[in-house]
Parts: structure tokens; C-alpha cells; sequence
């Protein structure tokens, strides 16, 4: 195959699926308890240097109970895939927590605004950058979830976005055409938030599963975290519900409301309030780290973060806007 | 004539360009407020689409982010972001609208940095997300945008997002999908084409209480001006009627 021309982007990770095929017959098939800590998981499977993933999509279904946990172990020098990633992103820039980031989009809170903390992060200089797109990214976990080394795809021809990724322009053996190949990544590690899952792994996302059925078979490591845990006779009665099956999971953390104060479909809304603390904080630095003590250095764990900032009465709150009950409160009624 | 806001205009303007039975992606804010518009005016049948999987949603409420519940509330599916860039690869999406912190004369866009230096930008911005993928692959780019110098550059100092690159037929030859690019530039001022040949951006209309010479001077590039150049229909009473009372009750959007 010819290749026209190729981005100056250094790849953070080896797409070569050889490699992968080894890894992945190495790991356990055998159906056991991978019940756990949040932190023993983050300690297990969470190190130095690798290369991180985050499920779900900017403050949604977001994983943000485990981003406190890998923060308060002090994780540095990590690899991260920033595929439309907010909350979680500027958390681990809080972190200082990775030291190259493959970009899709990142610094960004959508609507609220930018994070300034991550911004800051990002133009320290300290941050190797890639530059992608959400759709690459997503190509890129489907490639390595394929077990094959790229999938060609038809974006960001012509583009600086091209120019500065890892990408590769091929003519296309069949039609002549100019194809994008999209190198496969398989993190080292990933962690998605689910609905339900068992002990050993098998896990429910209910609504959009946006990448995170590729992403799980494209990582070498995955830690699911769930909102409860479910008997695996309830897997085996409604397969059709399953996303994630349990050989790919190193590690199930039961972690209620594990995605607050981001959105967790179909369970509670974002709390909105929450999130605007958290950007208006950062404009002050003392404010700023007085404020990261009290929410992730000083808590023990995710239930004490909740506690802090309105407990069961805020996440029945976020409930009722999670199911439009205060439209029918405004408008009296049905 | 109603009174109205600039933001009101514009979505009432880009609500208008959405047609009936077609489908569109969409992000939050003016982009989904439009859609939702057209939903409830001249399009009830356009199929709306976020690119973290939603399609097809009810749209009662505004979405505040583009993967929140709102985006997949009582859809037809819960997808996700390969079933919906993939949708629209295959050439099933009409529309797509986008911003950006610049533009430039093709509605080549910028939403990744200011400066001159990739490694030590002067101002990082999110990236590309996933508008270098729609405007690649929706047939026609709509772009909402307020004007200025600022804004409409010479040469952007980043292309995130292709419009039509260096006009001409620079798109097709690139390796975009073919007879695909922007389509109309919605401003504060006006309404933008571009020419068939050269891909330059053009004015088609200018807004109620604007000049040709106010869009000009507020370009940094030579902009063209169409063969007939018109002026924008300002909103009608039951187009602000749907947009204040059903689309954005709360004014998010258009109280900005």
C-alpha cells in the first residue's frame, strides 16, 4: 500500500496486534470473583507511566468516583485518551496525573465553559500532544477491538488536525481513493462506569453506549465500576442486556452513584451546581487546592465526597431531574 | 415587525435551512436550539443526532451536554459514536452546524489553539471533538458564529475543521467525501454562502439594521457579495413564540 502522507504525531501506544494477541492469551478466561476495593483495583491495575482510558463521554457515565481514587494515589506519568473528556479530564489535570494526552477533546466543560486547571495544565509545556478527533478515537478502539493494526476511515484530510496526528493517507487498493488509517490503540488501562454488573464482570449499560463497547475489548486492563451489583443468574436470564462479558474485567468495584456529580442515565442528572463549584474554584489556586483536600485528599472514598456536598437528599434531587419530575411539578401534574 | 434578539435571529435563520424528512447532527446550544425549532415549525421530520449515540430523541427539554439524557430521551435509539459518524460516512446526514473560535474565507474552522507554536500554544482550546468528522462527512455544513476581526481571519492558526480548504476543488481532490463542505455562514450581520468556483465565502443576506459595509468591516479577508443579495427574514411572531416558550423557556440560549 502507497502512503501519501502521514501526521507528525508521536503514537503513545503500539498498534501492533501481534502483540496484543499475546497479551490477551495470557489473560485469564476463568469465570471468579473479581470483586474489590475501589482503591485495591486502582492500586492493582493503575501504575506509573502506563496508558489510561475513560469511559463513558464528558460528564456522563463518567467513571469519576475511580479519576478521585487514581488522584488521591498520586498516579503520575500517564498515557490518557481524551475522547470528548471534562469532568474526568480536568480532574486528573488537578492530578497532574498524565504527562501525554492523545486529543480529541479535552479542556472543554461543553456549555459550562473552559477548565482552567486543565487549560493551565496543557500549556505548561509539561503535556505531549496528539491530535485527533472524536471519531478517530473512536475508529482507533474499534481497530484494536478488531485485533487488526488500523481501520480506514474518510475525516480529517486537509487539516491541521491531520497534520499533528498519528494518522497515515493511503491509496485505497480497490478504489483509488485517499484513505485516513487510523492506527489501533489498546490502552494498557480502562475504566467504565456501568448500570449493573456481577462479580465477575458481566456488566449492563443502559442508553448510549458511545464507545465504550470497543473501548472495553481494546484494553489490556479494565476495571468496572457499578452503580450495583446483580446476580449472575440475572446476566444469564437476559443476555441480550450484557455489554461488557466478564473475561474482559480485571476488577468490579460496586461504587453507588459512582458517576456524580456527572449524569448516570436512567439513575440521577448532573448536578449542575456541583460542577459550577467546581470550575468557578479554580480561579483561585489556594481556594482551589483547599477545595481539593476537602473533596478528594480528605475523603476516604466516594460516599464521603457525596456526603459532603448534600448527600441522599441532593441525589434524590438529581433523581427527580433525571426523570423529568420537575416538569411535571411545574406544569401540575399529568 | 416582532422584537427580537440577534441570537434569536440567528437560530430562527438556521432553523429555516433544516428541511422537513432530512436529518441532522447536532451539538448543544444554538445548533440543537435551531433543530428543536425547526422540529416544531417547518420540519417536523427531521431526524435529530448526537454523536455520542442518541438518535432520533424527544426533545422536551434542551440537552446541556451532548451525551446527557436529554440527548436519548424517548429516541428510537440509544446508539453510539461509531453507529452515528458511521451514519453519517455513509452519506445519510444532511446537515450538520458547527462553531469555532475562527473562520477563515473556505469556512475552514479553528477550535484548537491561537498562536503559531503546536508544542507552546498562546490559548488552547478543546480540539476537534467531533466537528472535523461531521463537516467531513454531512453533506452540507452550517456555521453559527458571531462576526469580527477577530473571528473572520485571513488564515486561521489552526485548521481543526475542513471547509472547503483552499477553495477551488481543493475538498474533492483532499480525500473528503465528494460534493460535501459548508453551505451558509450564520452570523450576528448576515447570511454567507460561498462561490460555486472559487469556494469564497459570499454575503446572501444581510440582517434587519445591518449594512453590506458592517460585515466588511468586520471580516479581516475580502468578503464577495452574491449576485442578488438579500435582506435576512427577521423571525416571525410564532417562530419567537416556539423558541421563548418550548425550545428555551429558561433563555440559556437566547439570553445570552
Amino acid at each position: 500500500m502507497v502512503v501519501l502522507g502521514e501526521g507528525k504525531g508521536r503514537l503513545f501506544t503500539d498498534p501492533d496486534p501481534d502483540k496484543a494477541r499475546c497479551f490477551f492469551r495470557n489473560k485469564s478466561r476463568t469465570m471468579e470473583n473479581k470483586l474489590m476495593g475501589l482503591s485495591e483495583a486502582i492500586r492493582g491495575f493503575v501504575h506509573d507511566g502506563e496508558y489510561l482510558a475513560i469511559g463513558g463521554f464528558g460528564a456522563n457515565r463518567t467513571p469519576v468516583a475511580a479519576c478521585h481514587e487514581i488522584v488521591r494515589q498520586g498516579r503520575k506519568n500517564m498515557g490518557f485518551a481524551g475522547h470528548t473528556s471534562t469532568h474526568d479530564f480536568q480532574i486528573l489535570s488537578a492530578g497532574k496525573v498524565f504527562n501525554r494526552v492523545d486529543i480529541a477533546y479535552v479542556i472543554g466543560l461543553e456549555a459550562i465553559g473552559l477548565s482552567p486547571c486543565a487549560k493551565e495544565y496543557i500549556q505548561s509545556g509539561k503535556v505531549e500532544i496528539c491530535e485527533w478527533t472524536n471519531y478517530s478515537l473512536s475508529a482507533r478502539l474499534k481497530a484494536a477491538a478488531m485485533g487488526v493494526p488500523y481501520v480506514p476511515t474518510r475525516n480529517m484530510f486537509g487539516t491541521d488536525t491531520f497534520k499533528y496526528s498519528g494518522c497515515k493517507i493511503a491509496k485505497c487498493p480497490f478504489t483509488g481513493k485517499k484513505i485516513m488509517l487510523q492506527p489501533a490503540l489498546y490502552p494498557d488501562v480502562s475504566i467504565i462506569h456501568v448500570h449493573e454488573a456481577d462479580i465477575y464482570g458481566n456488566a449492563r449499560i443502559k442508553g448510549i453506549t458511545i464507545s465504550d463497547n470497543d473501548l472495553a475489548r481494546a484494553s489490556k486492563h479494565l476495571i468496572i465500576t457499578t452503580e450495583r451489583l446483580i446476580p449472575n443468574e440475572e446476566i444469564r436470564k437476559a443476555p441480550t442486556s450484557t455489554s461488557i462479558p466478564f473475561y474482559l474485567v480485571d476488577a468490579v468495584c460496586e461504587v453507588p452513584y459512582g458517576a456524580y456529580p456527572g449524569t448516570m442515565p436512567y439513575e440521577y442528572f448532573s448536578d449542575e451546581d456541583h460542577l459550577m463549584q467546581w470550575l468557578t474554584v479554580q480561579r483561585d489556586p489556594n481556594k482551589f487546592a483547599k477545595f481539593l483536600k476537602r473533596n478528594i485528599y480528605d475523603c476516604a472514598d466516594h460516599a464521603e465526597y457525596i456526603e459532603k456536598n448534600g448527600g441522599i437528599a441532593r441525589l434524590n434531587e438529581l433523581r427527580e431531574r433525571e426523570f423529568l419530575l420537575h416538569r411535571e411539578a411545574e406544569n401540575g401534574g399529568l | 415587525m416582532a422584537d427580537f434578539n440577534i441570537m434569536e435571529l440567528m437560530i430562527c435563520v438556521a432553523s429555516r435551512e433544516l428541511g422537513n424528512g432530512h436529518m441532522a447532527s447536532v451539538g448543544t446550544g444554538a445548533p440543537c436550539a435551531a433543530a428543536m425549532l425547526a422540529q416544531r415549525t417547518l420540519a417536523p421530520h427531521l431526524v435529530i443526532m448526537f454523536e455520542s449515540g442518541g438518535i432520533d430523541p424527544q426533545l422536551t427539554e434542551m440537552p446541556i451536554s451532548v451525551g446527557d439524557s436529554r440527548t436519548f430521551h424517548n429516541a428510537v435509539i440509544a446508539s453510539g459514536m461509531c453507529d452515528v459518524m458511521e451514519t453519517c460516512c455513509r452519506g445519510f446526514v444532511d446537515y450538520t452546524i458547527l462553531g469555532g473560535v475562527q473562520i477563515d474565507m473556505y469556512g475552514n474552522l479553528n477550535s484548537t489553539m491561537i498562536g503559531y507554536d503546536h508544542s507552546k500554544p498562546k490559548v488552547r482550546f478543546p480540539g476537534s471533538g467531533g466537528s472535523n468528522d461531521f463537516a467531513s462527512f454531512c453533506w452540507k455544513q452550517i456555521i453559527m458564529t458571531m462576526q469580527d476581526k477577530r473571528r473572520f481571519v485571513e488564515k486561521l492558526d489552526f485548521i481543526t475543521t475542513p471547509g472547503w480548504l483552499e477553495g477551488g476543488d481543493s475538498r474533492a481532490v483532499s480525500g473528503l467525501p465528494l460534493d460535501t463542505g459548508p453551505y451558509r455562514v450564520i452570523t450576528n450581520m448576515g447570511v454567507m454562502e460561498f462561490d460555486p468556483e472559487s469556494k469564497r465565502m459570499r454575503v446572501l443576506s444581510i440582517n434587519p439594521g445591518y449594512m453590506f459595509k458592517d460585515i466588511q468591516d468586520n471580516c479581516d479577508f475580502e468578503i464577495l457579495q452574491a449576485p442578488r443579495v438579500f435582506v435576512t427574514k427577521p423571525p416571525t411572531e410564532a417562530e419567537l413564540k416556539i423558541l421563548r416558550e418550548e425550545v428555551d423557556p429558561h433563555r440559556y440560549i437566547i439570553g445570552r
